[in-house]
């Protein structure tokens, strides 16, 4: 066992510290270390993103980063993205557009949309498609997570402009 | 799945690398984008006990477009996506990173880890064959460049010395006759075959053509004599079929859940076809 | 109040959300925000975990097992084997199948993956070294994967516990590979059939093993209480209540002192039915060490080891007249079980309801005989989003109805609408023993047919085949075809059981005294909606609105004992009880209502949410009066309170049916395609959440399609399994998966109480059929009769290759 080290993140906007190993990936120290459950260990393999979560402004697989290598990193999880008083429109048209089932990918799934319409906020339905292609769902059959998607893109766009 | 425990390093200068990887030999490793070793590692196919991480050296980034394309190491899939200069210089780049991985490991997964990892799945290797790069390695004697063509030796043997590191990789700036044609089961997948091809074209002839297939053998595979079929001709049948033919001489598939040789290389020629034709038509 | 214009009874219906209301779901707001709670979430203090050492090979004796490395290791506080299970009698354990099955391996191993050693350690990572210390010696045997070897006379023999065994829990067994023969239907009238007819279709169709593989993988949380004497366990479980009973009866703990709890569960779809040796072990390590211990597995622990699905080799022979009238159907299985019979389907029925295999088609006589093999791969045999193998039967009478309409060269639909059991015939008692309890087959299929311009595409087709011939195109068009008929809602207590324990459910409710209210379940949902739909059904049987109905299922501590949720089930069992017990309510509200009106019961009439007088409609008393009323009143001859509960055993099953049409694009030099449309109409009876239903109707038709077009569970002969990761083993992105057009007629279940019948698995049993009977289509002018799945891109180039389509 090689020895702990310290690691500072800033996580959902909070400067956080903890002693991990070396070899912790990040999805344990956040789920395990920093009790930040909302990112799921679905494959360990970097295919069913269910472990996503934004990482310097990147949408990446905690389950293949170090958490040593996001030392010093900015982080936002689904925890991160809305609150209970006020949540992300993602998060409403999520539930609007019956886009979850069981939920298991759910967090994932909107960390990596919230970063999508960030890069891209007028997406085609291919595009969405295509951009949401790192993440696996088993319920749904993703025609319900376009739609969320598709929806919460107009709003946001709606928002903007009234706001201009 | 989780890996053995190891010492993390995350120097910042170039120097410092080499003198790890000198130090600790094969049982160090660097980490570019992590999206090969950290898998190996997850399921214990790589033991390590020194991982260097390289995110922090600013000499292995950035992309410089002139008459030669530069691109640092550590350039990411998504970078070589969205970068608005190589997408005008060398669409070709964009076209294969945009069929590699999915959003995600694209973020992360590098240029320089695709083809010094020596993965025979990995799509980079095969493109910088077909664009004649050349890999700029660093190691405790200095700096030396070897070029894509000889570096692959077998399935994860490359050209590469266990104390160097790969810099950067330059190519010169391709003409606009390009395609990457790729086929998958899905996305993430690697390819059953995937085809990358460059044509220039004079008097509405090839003039140059240059054809290399990915994960068709151990290594990528770079046919001199398929481009060499296509020269003076206008991608006609005939030329067509005599490149394919001599690609299907050069490739070697084996049979995995992506299917028998008989179908690999069925693939591999359509996949070459298609090439072809839209490289021929953007020429 | 003041408003002079009372709600109409239409906005007081409304403003319930019940049947029928695209309601949206309260569990979203947990799940949206990240603050679901699945078992990887439960953190105990002191908490162990546990994983571990597994078999490379597929079958091998195990010489010797050396932990002493890994328990030296810091961190590590046991290594459990089946010499340390032994003196507690718990080194096998029961299958739901009436078989058993190995905890840890006991002087051999049967499959890859199996489970050898348990390693308990403080955490995930030392226990990930551990198991790697841990030093077993094997000495290789000979591997059968395939089940028609596992037969022949010298095959090696698997189960060496078994041996001289000639009686197995579902008959003779004939071979010492062989577990049971199991027959239904009339064999010597089915074979007259056949041998008079004028026309038999005869074809051996596989459908192959694959996994449900849900994102979640499976896990437990154990923990023994030794002050209190109380065992809690936390688990991945579609059936807690059943998984109280098991624990009980193995671990020798009073079932009192045993709370299951099943958290949120990310996604079921069968995995998480059976009880698998992971738990076992966990309740043991918790009892050893008397702290907590995790067992949570990996994504190849998950594939390798836990519940298959499928793996039938099923030979149909159906005979027909020549116009085209069905006279027989005659089909012997050959079922692939693995090394131990752990199929998951009541007790008196070893091949699940594959008897459903006469399908939407009045077939006069039938036969089925299924021979249950072992071989060297995992157990399991899940109901993988489907009841008790009802995809493999409707999968089977879909591919032989087109291949009888090849060899009549009929048109498949025609076919089909000609045999259609008639809408009249209803209840129809099928060759093969069940009674259909409703259903409007002509009615569903003209209106599928004609949505999709059926005779148009047809058109295309015969263009695209010739167009194809001439060499102006190399893309084929399939139109995938498919009528099914779903059998659900285990069921009637009479014949079915799990283990002993009757397939009812169950419900229980408390209205609280300001008219809000509490109903508890024998079910779990698995992201199916209950705490959203379940709310519906009270909501329009008692007046409150769903708004105010909190759902809660998953622990037996405080959940009325039910059989759990899997073969669609929940809506069918739990929901008709949820609508029972609301009429138990009703029905004292009346009397509470009667009391306060000053009037006979008999005199008051239910109006959506309070009971009126009638003929006087001013004069009523509201669900919420009458729950305050039955808090706070001292009614004579009525105990205080408003409290009820019901175990519903279903008289029947529900048969919900649905017409689905593919239509493909094959490219017949890559074997890629593209589904250019897909067309589901669903019959569910009575529709309680539109939303939710199509849902799951998308949610099925992707999983359908991922096994038609690419996942299984490939083993190589040596008993290596090759698709262990979900790089190999397909799950369709956002990306592949096609787009569904959704539609519905109604036909309510004539015995259920709200008249619904289940949705959740409809779309993975007919989109298997619409799926591959479109490849099939494609490759029809050109003589394909049989390809078998999954239709990946090489089987479909092969296909292409043997049919002389490459030139």
């Amino acid at each position: 066992m090689a020895d702990k080290i310290h690691l500072k993140m800033t996580v959902n906007g909070q400067p956080v510290e903890t002693l991990a190993e070396p070899r912790e990936l990040l999805i344990h120290v956040l789920r395990e270390r920093l009790d930040i459950t909302g990112p799921h260990i679905g494959c360990e393999t970097t295919h069913c993103g269910a472990c996503t979560v934004d990482l310097d402004g990147k949408s990446v697989k905690s389950c293949t980063v170090f958490a040593a290598q996001a030392d010093g990193a900015e982080i936002t999880t689904v925890e991160g993205i809305g609150s209970p008083d006020k949540l992300h429109v993602l998060q409403e048209m999520f539930r609007e557009h019956h886009g979850l089932q069981c939920g298991f990918c759910t967090p994932g799934m909107i960390t990596r949309a919230w970063r999508l319409l960030q890069e891209n906020p007028t997406p085609s339905e291919e595009e969405i498609r295509f951009g949401m292609a790192g993440n696996l769902c088993r319920c749904t059959g993703y025609q319900n997570i376009v739609k969320a998607i598709m929806a919460a893109a107009t709003e946001m766009n709606a928002a903007k402009e009234a706001a201009e | 799945m989780i890996p053995a425990a190891f010492e993390y390093h995350r120097p910042s200068e170039l120097s410092a690398v080499i003198a790890l990887l000198s130090e600790h030999g094969d049982e160090a490793r660097v980490v570019a984008g992590g999206h090969s070793l950290i898998p190996m590692m997850k399921l214990r196919m790589a033991a390590l006990d020194h991982l260097i991480d390289l995110r922090d050296i600013a000499e292995l980034r950035g992309i410089e477009v002139g008459a030669t394309i530069r691109i640092g190491a550590m350039t990411t899939q998504h970078e070589l996506l969205t970068h608005a200069g190589l997408a005008e210089a060398a669409p070709i780049l964009a076209e294969a990173a945009r069929q590699i991985a999915d959003p995600q490991v694209r973020y992360l997964g590098t240029l320089g880890g695709n083809v010094a990892n020596g993965d025979p799945g990995n799509d980079m290797p095969g493109l910088m064959q077909c664009l004649d790069a050349r890999f700029t390695l660093t190691g405790p004697d200095g700096t030396r460049e070897v070029a894509a063509r000889d570096f692959y030796e077998a399935a994860y043997m490359t050209a590469r010395e266990d104390d160097e590191i790969l810099v950067a990789i330059t190519f010169p700036r391709p003409g606009a006759g390009h395609a990457y044609e790729k086929q998958k089961r899905k996305i993430g997948d690697y390819a059953t075959a995937a085809a990358a091809v460059q044509l220039e074209a004079a008097d509405s002839k090839v003039s140059a053509a240059s054809i290399a297939m990915t994960n068709l053998s151990d290594v990528p595979v770079w046919s001199a004599a398929a481009g060499a079929a296509l020269v003076g001709s206008a991608c006609g049948t005939p030329a067509v079929e005599a490149a394919v033919a001599a690609m299907l001489a050069d490739i070697d598939p084996v049979e995995d859940s992506r299917g028998p040789v008989e179908f690999k290389k069925h693939v591999a020629a359509t996949v070459l076809r298609r090439a072809i034709a839209r490289a021929w038509s953007r020429v | 109040m003041n408003d002079q214009t009372p709600p109409t009874r239409e906005e007081r219906t409304a403003a319930l959300k019940g049947l029928g209301c695209a309601r949206k779901r309260v569990e979203d707001a947990r799940f949206t925000q990240g603050k679901g709670n699945y078992v990887d979430d439960v953190k105990l203090p002191a908490m162990l975990f546990g994983d571990f050492v597994r078999s490379p090979y597929g079958h091998a004796r195990v010489k010797s097992i050396d932990a002493s490395a890994a328990l030296a290791l810091p961190g590590v506080i046991a290594v459990l084997t089946a010499k340390d299970l032994e003196p507690l009698g718990l080194h096998w354990m029961p299958t739901l199948a009436g078989d058993k099955q190995m905890v840890l391996a006991d002087g051999k191993v049967l499959f890859q993956g199996q489970e050898v050693a348990f390693v308990v350690a403080e955490d995930r990572y030392v226990a990930a070294d551990a198991v790697e210390l841990v030093e077993v010696e094997y000495e290789d045997l000979p591997v059968v994967t395939d089940p028609f070897k596992a037969l022949e006379p010298n095959a090696p023999v698997l189960r060496e516990d078994l041996q001289g065994q000639t009686e197995g829990a579902h008959g003779l067994r004939r071979h010492h590979n062989h577990i049971f023969l199991w027959e239904q239907g009339d064999k010597d009238g089915a074979e007259a059939a056949i041998s008079e007819a004028d026309v038999v279709a005869e074809e051996r169709v596989y459908y192959h093993r694959t996994h449900p593989c849900p994102l979640e993988t499976c896990g437990c949380v154990a923990s023994m209480d030794k002050v209190n004497g109380k065992l809690t366990l936390w688990g991945t479980f579609q059936a807690p209540h059943v998984v109280r009973t098991v624990a009980s009866l193995l671990s020798g703990i009073a079932e009192h002192n045993i709370r299951v709890i099943s958290p949120d569960i990310g996604g079921g779809f069968g995995n998480k039915v059976g009880v698998y040796p992971g738990y076992v072990c966990s309740i043991v390590a918790s009892i050893v060490t008397g702290r907590p211990v995790k067992w949570v597995e990996d994504r190849m622990d998950n594939l390798m080891t836990t519940a298959f699905a499928r793996d039938y080799w099923m030979d149909g022979r159906i005979a027909a007249t020549k116009d085209g009238k069905i006279t027989g159907l005659s089909v012997h299985v050959t079922a692939d079980h693995g090394a131990f019979d752990a199929c998951a389907d009541p007790t008196k029925f070893p091949a699940g309801f594959f008897h459903i295999c006469t399908g939407s088609y009045d077939i006069p006589v039938a036969y089925v005989g299924v021979d249950g093999v072992y071989t060297n791969k995992a157990p399991g045999g899940v109901a993988y989003r489907c009841s008790f193998r009802v995809t493999e039967a409707a999968y089977l009478i879909e591919r032989m109805i087109e291949i009888l309409a090849q060899k009549l060269g009929m048109d498949a639909a025609e076919l089909r609408a000609k045999n259609f059991i008639r809408k009249e015939q209803f209840p129809y008692h099928s060759a093969l023993g069940w009674e259909y309890d409703s259903g409007d087959y002509h009615t569903a299929w003209d209106k599928a047919l004609k949505a999709v311009d059926y005779d148009g595409l047809r058109a295309e087709q015969a263009e695209r085949v010739v167009a194809f011939r001439r060499g102006e195109t190399r893309k084929l068009l399939g139109i995938g075809l498919c009528h099914f008929t779903e059998i659900v809602g285990a069921g009637p207590v009479k014949n079915c059981d799990i283990l002993g324990m009757g397939m009812f459910d169950s419900c229980e409710i408390r209205i609280h005294p300001t008219g809000s209210a509490i109903a508890r379940l024998g079910t779990i949902s698995q992201g199916q909606g209950h705490a959203t739909t379940f709310a519906q059904i009270l909501a329009s049987e008692t007046g409150i609105p769903a708004d105010n109905i909190t759902i809660e299922e998953g622990d037996t501590d405080t959940a009325p004992y039910g059989l759990g949720t899997y073969g669609s089930r929940s809506t069918p069992v739990a929901g008709a009880a949820a609508a029972m017990a609301a009429r138990k309510i009703r029905a004292k509200a009346q009397m509470i209502a009667a009391y306060l009106l000053e009037v006979h019961e008999g005199d008051l009439e239910w109006d959506v949410d309070r009971f009126a007088v009638k003929g006087a409609p001013e004069r009523f008393k509201t669900m919420t009066e009458i729950a305050y009323a039955a808090y706070h009143d001292a009614i004579p001859n009525i105990e205080p309170g408003l409290e009820a509960v019901s175990y519903y055993d279903p008289p029947n099953m529900t048969y919900p049916f649905g017409a689905y049409i593919c239509v493909m694009e094959i490219d017949a030099d890559t074997g890629e395609h593209e589904i250019r449309q897909f067309y589901a109409l669903d019959d569910c009876g009575t529709r309680i959440n539109p939303m939710v239903i199509e849902g799951q109707v998308h949610g099925g038709l992707t999983e359908a399609y991922a096994i038609s077009m690419g996942q299984e569970i490939a083993y190589d002969e040596m008993g290596n399994v090759k698709t262990g990761t979900l790089m190999d083993f397909f799950l369709p992105t956002s990306w592949e998966t096609p787009h569904y057009t959704t539609d519905f007629t109604e036909t309510p279940s004539p015995h259920h109480p709200i008249g619904a019948k289940g949705v959740g698995e409809s779309p993975n049993v007919g989109g298997v059929p619409a799926f591959s009977n479109a490849v099939h289509d494609a490759f029809r002018a050109f003589g394909l009769t049989q390809s078998h799945m999954p239709h990946d891109q090489w089987r479909i180039w092969k296909t292409a290759q043997d049919l002389g389509l490459h030139g």
